[in-house]
């Protein structure tokens, strides 16, 4: 009753392929994309940009690179973090040693390194799968926090070992503002929304989900699993460097390897289980959940004290964001083991049959 | 099916609720100077960040109840950081505009100084980082929202080396001798290998560098290599729960805790409590003050404060080091706008921007401070365009198995050594971020 799709017939291949086959969903997402683009400049503050959303945005594009590894190739990695670090340094490297850099090339050469090494460490994953693999991608977090800890090359031997940069700017447009910041990165966000979508419906994709889903049959009817397996880690490690390269370059503006730690790479696999494995909608819903909601609770928390008249201290409030994050995770994985992405579209195939559910 | 609906239900109130807030939050106005007090009392450095924000806090409170600066009151807000570097910038993008905008902030970790550092002039907010943060932010002609007031690491670390030469019986004794750097494995712990590389080219004595990765519990293969090596000293920086493992290794290798020195971020009570007689004989630089239960302040505290219930944290640890941290830092946050109140006007509430003159000039002198309570506590700190930093003075106090006790005179970095490293440092930074020098005009304002 709330949409329907009667009366919609596909009579083209082409509209056959649409990403979305119905009108509704078509037109909700344009009108999403467009409100981002439009309506969010004229609501939030500074505030929502620079802490909310911008990191959303970028951890977003981060869970949609881990999403095609973990969610959709099924190669479980630890490693992500580490990949996020390669882009960062290694854009900072291309930008400050190149004369004249322009700014989106250098994070997109971050996002080609990321790609070397995402595939090197990658190989492993022709020999081993599942738990093994993970432990075997640890190794890359493990060794690009050295890396970038001990060579002196990669922050420009600064004797902290902590790298910055500022005076962005894009084809004359300087990004300064955290306005101009959140445009730039949504515009990032979108383009690689888009390629990953189209890239996991292309024989690619479906090349990704034979593998994930059994790989001795997937390679029993011709597909490679060494093309299949490495295609994978290096669309998703491009992607997660790109992403990498934002957090250091727009949202943190100078950073050090901790920023990119264990954590981080934890940090995106939770975004990647509790959104949704394979599905690109689950990748928002998980960054969502992960960075937004702590934030949340932390402000949300002492308001609702005050509101009932006690003051809860700060430790107090640290403790109970914890409790209650960790209690919503476990919650959310009994009512929904396959993430928010299965939640939400169960919702809509309610309310599409809505009042009158077979 | 209802808990599919309850979930819905309670992530659209959630979301309702959440825009409702940062409204209310957005439209809340006062006529209070307001200090943002970024603090962790969780998380791996919860035993020392605690007590720092106690005091802390605890100084803004009897500002209030000394009737404020020159009458305006003093309001603030704790916003917890974990000492993570992202949680610290959205503490600070949700606290810099709040309660009329913030008057400072004070990072209290160097990742987050360092994050904060190219956001700061922007928005036109300083950055007070007593004792820590980056060294080149001395120099204020590069580093305009920058104060590492009272001293940086290289003075922490060119003191250390002047202290071991010393009880070595004079520096030419420190050729041919062996120290080991231990150090936190991130930009707080590299800030040392600077002033000592150099000091070790000028004495020549041979440095090791042996770091420790964050949190700082795995040090036995370092322990490993220093009874291998045999190092003559060693020095300790180190923060949290890494300084009373190293002394427990110390104690476990049969290591002289007389011969290791720490920063002055391991030389707390938290980090020897435990260990008590084992850790006697460890030295541990003090940027100024020690643990200070007799001074004037904390008796004041006691009583205006504790004594009517209106204490932060337990009473016991009035006085002790990371509290005289806290409380000092706050007061020069304080002073800072007093002094920013002589050139704007008495008894108003200062921005950002004018309490940055307030620090950039601020001359707290040996009168002022004894009537602020600091006798004795700390030496006269003066700030300038040129010099962000304001003093150079330091003093050794030793564990003596119950309580730190000074064993040194009060003793000065040597800028002869300083001022190069830090103008080549602000120079290489201005260079990467085309700033320019200030000139003199800007001075002015």
């Amino acid at each position: 009753m709330f949409y329907r799709e009667n009366g919609q017939y596909k009579t083209s291949y082409r509209s056959d392929q649409q990403i979305f086959a119905i009108a509704q969903d078509r037109w909700a997402i344009l009108a999403l994309i467009a409100f981002a683009f439009i309506g969010v400049p004229f609501i939030a503050d500074e505030y929502m940009f620079r802490a909310i959303l911008i990191p959303f945005l970028i951890l977003s594009l981060a869970a949609l690179g881990v999403n095609i590894l973990v969610g959709y190739c099924g190669q479980i990695s630890l490693g992500s973090g580490a990949f996020m670090a390669v882009g960062a340094y290694m854009a900072y490297n291309t930008y400050i040693r190149i004369e004249g850099m322009p700014l989106i090339v250098a994070l997109l050469a971050g996002g080609f390194f990321a790609t070397l090494v995402g595939m090197f460490f990658g190989i492993p994953s022709l020999r081993v799968k599942g738990l093994y693999l993970a432990v075997a991608t640890l190794a890359a977090q493990f060794f690009c926090d050295w890396a970038f800890l001990r060579v002196g090359w990669f922050t420009n031997n600064n004797p902290s070992g902590s790298v910055s940069v500022s005076n962005l700017n894009a084809f004359g447009w300087a990004i300064d503002t955290p306005l101009e910041k959140y445009l730039f990165c949504l515009i990032f966000l979108v383009v690689f929304g888009l390629l990953a979508k189209n890239l996991v419906r292309s024989a690619i994709g479906r090349e990704w989900m034979a593998i994930r889903d059994m790989d001795v049959a997937a390679a029993v009817i011709g597909i490679r699993p060494v093309y299949a397996k490495l295609s994978a880690f290096a669309v998703s490690s491009f992607i997660v460097g790109v992403a990498g390269a934002l957090w250091g370059f727009v949202h943190l503006g100078s950073w050090e390897p901790a920023a990119f730690s264990i954590d981080r790479s934890f940090q995106l696999l939770f975004m990647v289980i509790i959104g949704g494995m394979g599905s690109i909608m689950g990748s928002f819903f998980g960054a969502a959940f992960i960075v937004i909601l702590p934030i949340f609770l932390n402000q949300f928390l002492p308001a609702m004290g005050d509101m009932l008249g006690v003051s809860i201290s700060t430790a107090a409030v640290s403790h109970t964001e914890f409790m209650i994050f960790g209690a919503l995770i476990v919650w959310f994985l009994i009512v929904e083991p396959h993430g928010l992405a299965k939640l939400w579209s169960v919702a809509k195939q309610k309310l599409r049959l809505w009042p009158f559910p077979h | 099916m209802k808990l599919r609906q309850l979930v819905l239900a309670t992530t659209v109130a959630a979301a309702g609720l959440a825009s409702a807030l940062v409204s209310t939050v957005a439209t809340a106005q006062t006529k209070e100077q307001f200090f943002p007090v970024l603090v962790y009392r969780t998380g791996a450095y919860a035993p020392n960040g605690v007590p720092f924000a106690n005091g802390y806090v605890d100084y803004l409170k009897l500002v209030n109840a000394r009737g404020g600066i020159n009458g305006v009151k003093v309001s603030f807000e704790e916003c917890e950081t974990g000492y993570a570097t992202d949680r610290g910038v959205e503490c600070y993008e949700r606290l810099k505009g709040k309660n009329g905008g913030a008057t400072v902030f004070q990072p209290l970790s160097t990742g987050i100084t360092f994050a904060l550092t190219e956001k700061a002039p922007g928005d036109k907010i300083p950055l007070i980082t007593a004792g820590y943060g980056r060294s080149e932010s001395a120099d204020g002609g590069v580093f305009k929202w920058n104060f590492p007031l009272a001293g940086t690491y290289w003075v922490a670390g060119d003191v250390i080396v002047q202290d071991i030469g010393k009880r070595a019986g004079g520096m030419d004794k420190l050729k041919g001798k062996h120290i080991a750097l231990v150090y936190h494995d991130s930009p707080f712990g590299k800030e040392a290998i600077p002033i000592l590389q150099e000091r070790a080219a000028m004495h020549g004595f041979k440095l090791s560098l042996l770091p420790v990765t964050h949190p700082g519990v795995e040090q036995k293969s370092t322990w490993l290599q220093i009874r291998r090596d045999r190092p003559d000293y060693v020095v300790n920086w180190g923060w949290g729960v890494m300084n009373s493992t190293l002394l427990k290794e110390a104690q476990a290798t049969g290591y002289p805790r007389e011969n290791i020195w720490g920063v002055w971020w391991a030389g707390a009570e938290p980090d020897v409590k435990d260990i008590g007689m084992g850790a006697k004989g460890y030295n541990a630089i003090t940027m100024q003050h020690g643990t200070e239960k007799g001074s004037a302040i904390v008796k004041e505290v006691l009583e205006k404060l504790h004594a009517k219930g209106q204490g932060t944290g337990p009473k016991d640890e009035v006085g002790e080091v990371l509290y005289m941290r806290g409380l000092f830092s706050a007061m020069f946050a304080v002073e800072g706008v007093r002094q920013a109140q002589e050139k704007y006007g008495k008894g108003k509430v200062m921005t950002g921007e004018q309490a940055r003159w307030g620090y950039e000039n601020l001359n707290l002198t040996q009168p002022k401070l004894d009537a602020l309570g600091f006798k004795g506590v700390l030496r006269p700190i003066s700030t300038s365009c040129a010099d962000h930093m304001g003093a150079n003075w330091a003093r050794i106090h030793t564990w003596d198995g119950t309580k730190w006790q000074f064993t040194s005179d009060w003793m000065q970095a040597d800028e002869q050594i300083i001022k190069p490293m830090v103008k080549a440092a602000a120079d290489k930074y201005a260079a990467e971020k085309k700033i320019t020098r200030r000139t003199p005009a800007d001075c002015q304002s």
